[in-house]
C-alpha cells in the first residue's frame, strides 16, 4: 500500500491548512499521480483539485509532486514516490483557495503585462503575415508553455516579488513575442520590461527550467530579453 | 525637478552593466595586489608606501573603492527588496528596509571617506 499525504484547506470549515494521509492500492501498476487523485476522490468527495484534458496540454492539473512542482497527469508513480510515500501538495507561493486549487490571479496579471498577443498596425496582407522557416524557427521553444505555472510558482524571486517581477512564465511569452518577425513592438515591449525587477529579478537559479513539463528553458529566453535590453540601452 | 530625478534613475540594463562593470575592476585591483605580493615576498614598508604613493596607485585604488561602493549598494538593494519585504515580514518591512538602507548608505559613504582620508592624508 501505498502512503498518500495530501495539503487540505478548506476556509470555509478549517482555521489552518492540515496533511491528510490516505493508503492506496497501486496494484502494482505505475499509474500518473492524477489517477491517484481522482481514485482518492471517490473514497473522499470533498478533496478538490482542478485537472482537465489529463494529458499535459490544458495545464490545469499543476501541483507540488513530492516537493517538486509538475503536472499530475503526466507524472509517473515511479518518478514521484519517494520511500513508499507520495507527498502532494498545492503549487506554493500563490494562495490556496481550497485543497489543492490556488488563485492564479497574480500569476495571469503579470502575463497580462506582456500584452500576449501579436501587435502590428501594418496592413494586413491580403492572405497571411509570412515568415521564412528560421523565423519561425525562433519561436520553437517558446510557443509551447501552457500556463500551468509549475515554473513561476517554482522560482523565489517570483514568491517575493509577484507583483513586480514578471516570473519565468510570463517572460518566456515575452521573448516569444519579442523574437517573433511579424511583431512590431519590440521597442515598446523592451520599454515595459527595463525596470529593475520586471526581469533582472532573474538570479539564474534555474528552478524553472528543472520544473517546466514541456521541458522548455526559461531562464535562457529571459537571457535574451536581458542582453536584448541591454542592447537598446548602450 | 522630476525629469533631472529621472535622468539619474536606476533601470535594470543600468544596474546590471554596473554590477559587472565593478565586478571587472574589484577583480583586476585584486589580482594586481596579489600579484604584486606574490612578486615581492620580502617586502619592505617603504617599498609598499612608495607603491601607494604614486598618483596612478591611489587613483586605482580610489576606482576600486567607489567601485565597491556602487557594487555594494546596488547588491544591498537587490538583497533587500527580495527578503525585507511587506509580503515576508508584514507592515514593518518597508521602515526597516528603508532604515538599513540608510544604514548602508552611511556605512558606505563612511568607507569611501576613509579610502580618502588614507590615501591622501587629508
Amino acid at each position: 500500500m501505498l502512503n498518500v499525504s495530501i495539503y487540505r484547506y478548506n476556509p470555509e470549515v478549517d482555521d489552518e491548512p492540515y496533511m491528510q494521509d490516505f493508503q492506496f492500492d497501486t496494484e502494482g501498476k505505475d499509474i500518473m499521480v492524477l489517477d491517484v487523485l481522482e481514485k482518492l476522490k471517490i473514497q473522499d468527495p470533498s478533496l478538490v483539485f482542478r485537472r482537465s484534458c489529463r494529458e499535459g496540454v490544458c495545464g490545469s492539473d499543476g501541483v507540488n509532486i513530492s516537493g517538486k512542482n509538475g503536472l499530475a497527469c503526466i507524472t509517473p508513480l515511479s518518478e514521484a514516490v519517494k520511500g513508499n510515500k507520495l507527498v502532494i501538495r498545492p503549487l506554493p507561493g500563490l494562495p490556496v483557495i481550497r485543497d489543492l486549487v490556488i488563485d492564479m490571479s497574480q500569476f495571469y496579471a503579470q502575463y497580462e503585462k506582456i500584452q500576449p498577443y501579436m501587435i502590428n498596425n501594418s496592413p494586413a496582407p491580403a492572405i497571411e503575415r509570412l515568415q521564412s522557416p528560421e523565423e519561425r524557427a525562433k519561436l520553437d521553444g517558446l510557443y509551447e508553455c501552457i500556463l500551468c505555472a509549475c515554473c513561476s510558482t517554482a522560482c523565489p524571486s517570483f514568491w517575493w516579488n509577484p507583483e513586480k517581477f514578471i516570473g519565468p512564465s510570463g517572460l518566456l511569452q515575452a521573448y516569444r513575442f519579442l523574437a517573433d518577425s511579424r511583431d512590431t513592438a519590440t521597442e515598446e515591449r523592451l520599454a515595459s520590461l527595463g525596470d529593475p525587477f520586471s526581469v533582472f529579478r532573474c538570479h539564474g537559479i534555474m528552478n524553472c527550467v528543472q520544473v517546466c513539463p514541456k521541458g522548455l528553458n526559461p531562464t535562457k529566453a529571459i537571457g535574451h530579453i536581458r542582453n536584448m535590453l541591454i542592447r537598446s540601452a548602450t | 525637478m522630476m525629469a533631472l530625478l529621472a535622468r539619474f534613475a536606476r533601470t535594470g540594463p543600468s544596474d546590471w552593466i554596473i554590477q559587472r562593470v565593478t565586478a571587472v575592476v574589484m577583480m583586476a585591483y585584486l589580482f594586481f595586489i596579489v600579484g604584486y605580493l606574490i612578486a615581492n615576498p620580502a617586502l619592505t614598508y617603504g617599498q609598499w608606501s612608495d607603491l601607494n604613493s604614486l598618483l596612478s596607485m591611489r587613483i586605482f585604488t580610489l576606482f576600486t573603492i567607489m567601485a565597491v561602493a556602487f557594487h555594494a549598494w546596488i547588491g544591498m538593494w537587490s538583497v533587500l527588496t527580495d527578503y525585507i519585504t511587506v509580503r515576508l515580514m508584514g507592515p514593518k518591512a518597508n521602515g526597516l528596509r528603508k532604515g538599513l538602507q540608510v544604514g548602508l548608505g552611511f556605512i558606505i559613504l563612511f568607507y569611501l571617506a576613509w579610502t580618502i582620508k588614507i590615501l591622501w592624508g587629508l
